[in-house]
């Protein structure tokens, strides 16, 4: 299922562009392959990974001398669902524009507000029923260094209220500017190593398991480093 | 005008034996003005408005079909209704601990169901945010109904007759957790018990006797300040100064803020209908009030952490207690356990 967005306010109807975000998954260099390839992490762990999705939301497109465009929707990424990875923001409004910003996770208001559909579904399993919220990621995989049963290492990360807030702004410039006439693809480079790494080097054998506000932090602070432009046109 | 009249009388009894025989049936039967929202007097304005979930007979109909289901278990076999008794203002009666599918038992007295468009949380450590979303706890909990949103879609969609269900709510066939959430929610929204004598001795429709009058003095001095008037709660989380159950390890409010100064505090109860709501605590520790004013009358014996408000009551006397207990009777609600909208609609078939 394609998803797609639609900018939230524009100025000029008569120009409008489309963007098509592809998110891409890597593990270092390599493009992400469940189940059967071996990885090796920031502590010389060796790991497959068999789950990776997440949620995007609160985009905004960063407009030179202009107000940002901003996008209201949800989005789960899901490296299981090839149509997932992708999202469409259409009417963009004349103009240039130099970047992109947009949340990990859910925000406030939309862990308050009841039942929900769409990407928010908690037909998605991205909800804790226990302790209201979404869950704004989920990393799973084997690691022998895991010491939890089956060898599996799991990272269930949310929680959108202080002192264990998950969300995480990411704030990516073009290389140059884009006018919404000519605007295409931009592909966004999405990096487990780095969500292992980045801030702090995630131990397996120490750290196999974050499923509510213990850690969750730590393992936020480095997916927030995990997404750069891969290319955009 | 005498043909006039027989007319007329021919007309009526036609009616009533038309309408009395195909039976319509007034008292599971649910029009606009039972699902019209009506906030007591004197109560606050309420948390959950029904924003986006506009009252209606069929939605509210649904949503009490799906209360009292037992399909919203993994096995069929345990509803909603298995442990929200409605005799017992919708707690689970003489049951200390909830139970749930294969004979598990849970960590928690169930608590009582009425109210509930006041609480802005829910369960006794508050951690969920929303009464629309409230439904998923139990229905996930491994130790209560063990089962998922998703495959309730895939049962309710194999039953031709709550796909008409819920178009007749919604106006077309889909199923979704959301169209389960919202229904579930107007039915137990709607719950709302505001007449017992104390309501009416506040209106001043009702007398008190001696000691009934005495307890709520004594109430109102040692126990409103959590307890507070109307809704006999403050929503907020405290400790009781009741030693914790280790063999539940249960912190409470701490284990859903992380905060270790939440450890073992659990939300204030409302205390309306406790007479019914029988036994105690969030344990369900104490089997009768007597049991627990003789908790609270003893500060010497609580806990270490008890809340400061907890020092307020000081000791009660054995006239204290009765009369406290008096007055705590006054809080029964007959017509809101008796209240014809929340009867289990099966019992048609008896």
């Amino acid at each position: 299922m394609a998803t797609l967005g639609v900018a939230m306010s524009f100025t000029n109807k008569a120009a409008e562009g489309k963007l098509t975000l592809v998110f891409d998954h890597y593990v270092g260099n390599q493009l992400l392959q469940f189940d059967s390839v071996n990885y090796k992490n920031g502590a010389g762990q060796s790991y497959i990974v068999t789950k990776f999705k997440y949620y995007i939301g609160n985009i905004r497109l960063k407009r030179k001398n202009a107000k940002d465009i901003s996008f209201e929707d949800y989005y789960l990424i899901n490296e299981e669902e090839e149509e997932s990875k992708k999202i469409m923001l259409e009417q963009i409004p004349h103009g240039e524009y130099t970047g992109i910003e947009f949340i990990i996770g859910v925000d406030s208001l939309h862990n308050c507000s009841g039942a929900q559909s769409g990407a928010l579904d908690p037909v998605n399993a991205m909800f804790w029923a226990w302790n209201s919220g979404y869950i704004f990621l989920k990393l799973e995989g084997k690691s022998s260094a895991s010491k939890s049963p089956g060898n599996i290492f799991e990272y269930h990360i949310g929680g959108y209220k202080q002192p264990a807030n998950c969300i995480r702004t990411i704030k990516l410039d073009f290389s140059k500017p884009l006018s919404a006439e000519k605007m295409k693809e931009l592909h966004i480079k999405v990096d487990i190593a780095q969500m292992l790494k980045a801030k702090t080097i995630v131990d397996f054998s120490k750290l196999s398991s974050v499923t509510d506000f213990h850690n969750a932090t730590t393992i936020a602070d480095n997916y927030a480093e995990m997404f750069s432009i891969a290319s955009v046109e | 005008m005498r043909t006039k009249v027989i007319a007329i009388w021919s007309i009526f009894f036609i009616s009533v034996v038309f309408f009395g025989l195909t039976g319509v049936n007034t008292y599971f039967d649910i029009s606009q003005q039972d699902v019209e929202l009506k906030i007591p007097k004197g109560f606050p304005k309420p948390v959950y408005k029904f924003k986006n979930n506009k009252l209606s007979p069929d939605v509210f109909v649904l949503g009490r079909r799906l209360f009292y289901d037992p399909l919203l278990s993994k096995d069929s076999t345990t509803s909603c209704a298995s442990c929200h008794q409605r005799i017992a203002a919708f707690a689970h009666i003489d049951h200390p601990l909830s139970h749930g599918i294969n004979g598990l038992i849970g960590k928690r007295n169930v608590p009582a169901l009425q109210n509930l468009i006041w609480n802005d949380a829910f369960m006794w450590d508050g951690g969920v945010n929303h009464l629309e979303v409230q439904p998923l706890s139990p229905i996930t909990n491994p130790i209560e109904m063990n089962e998922s949103i998703a495959h309730i879609i895939v049962k309710l969609k194999q039953d031709p007759s709550y796909v008409a269900d819920f178009r007749k709510a919604f106006g077309d066939t889909a199923i979704s957790s959301e169209r389960i959430l919202k229904s579930l929610a107007q039915f137990t929204g709607l719950m709302i018990s505001a007449n017992s004598r104390y309501d009416k001795y506040m209106s001043g429709d009702d007398t008190f006797s001696v000691s009934e009058k005495r307890g709520l003095e004594l109430f109102r001095e040692k126990c409103a300040s959590c307890h507070e008037e109307p809704l006999f709660t403050d929503n907020t989380y405290r400790n009781n100064g009741i030693n914790p159950d280790t063999s539940l390890k249960d912190k409470g409010r701490g284990a859903i803020t992380g905060a270790a100064f939440d450890n073992y505090k659990f939300k204030v109860p409302s205390l309306r209908n406790v007479e019914m709501t029988y036994p105690y605590m969030h344990d369900g520790r104490f089997r009768n009030l007597q049991q627990v004013m003789d908790h609270y009358g003893r500060p010497e014996k609580y806990a270490a952490n008890a809340a400061k408000e907890m020092y307020e009551i000081g000791k009660l006397s054995d006239q204290d207690k009765k009369d406290i207990i008096a007055f705590l009777r006054t809080l029964s609600d007959k017509s809101f356990i008796y209240d014809r909208r929340f009867v289990d609609p099966s019992v048609r078939q008896l």
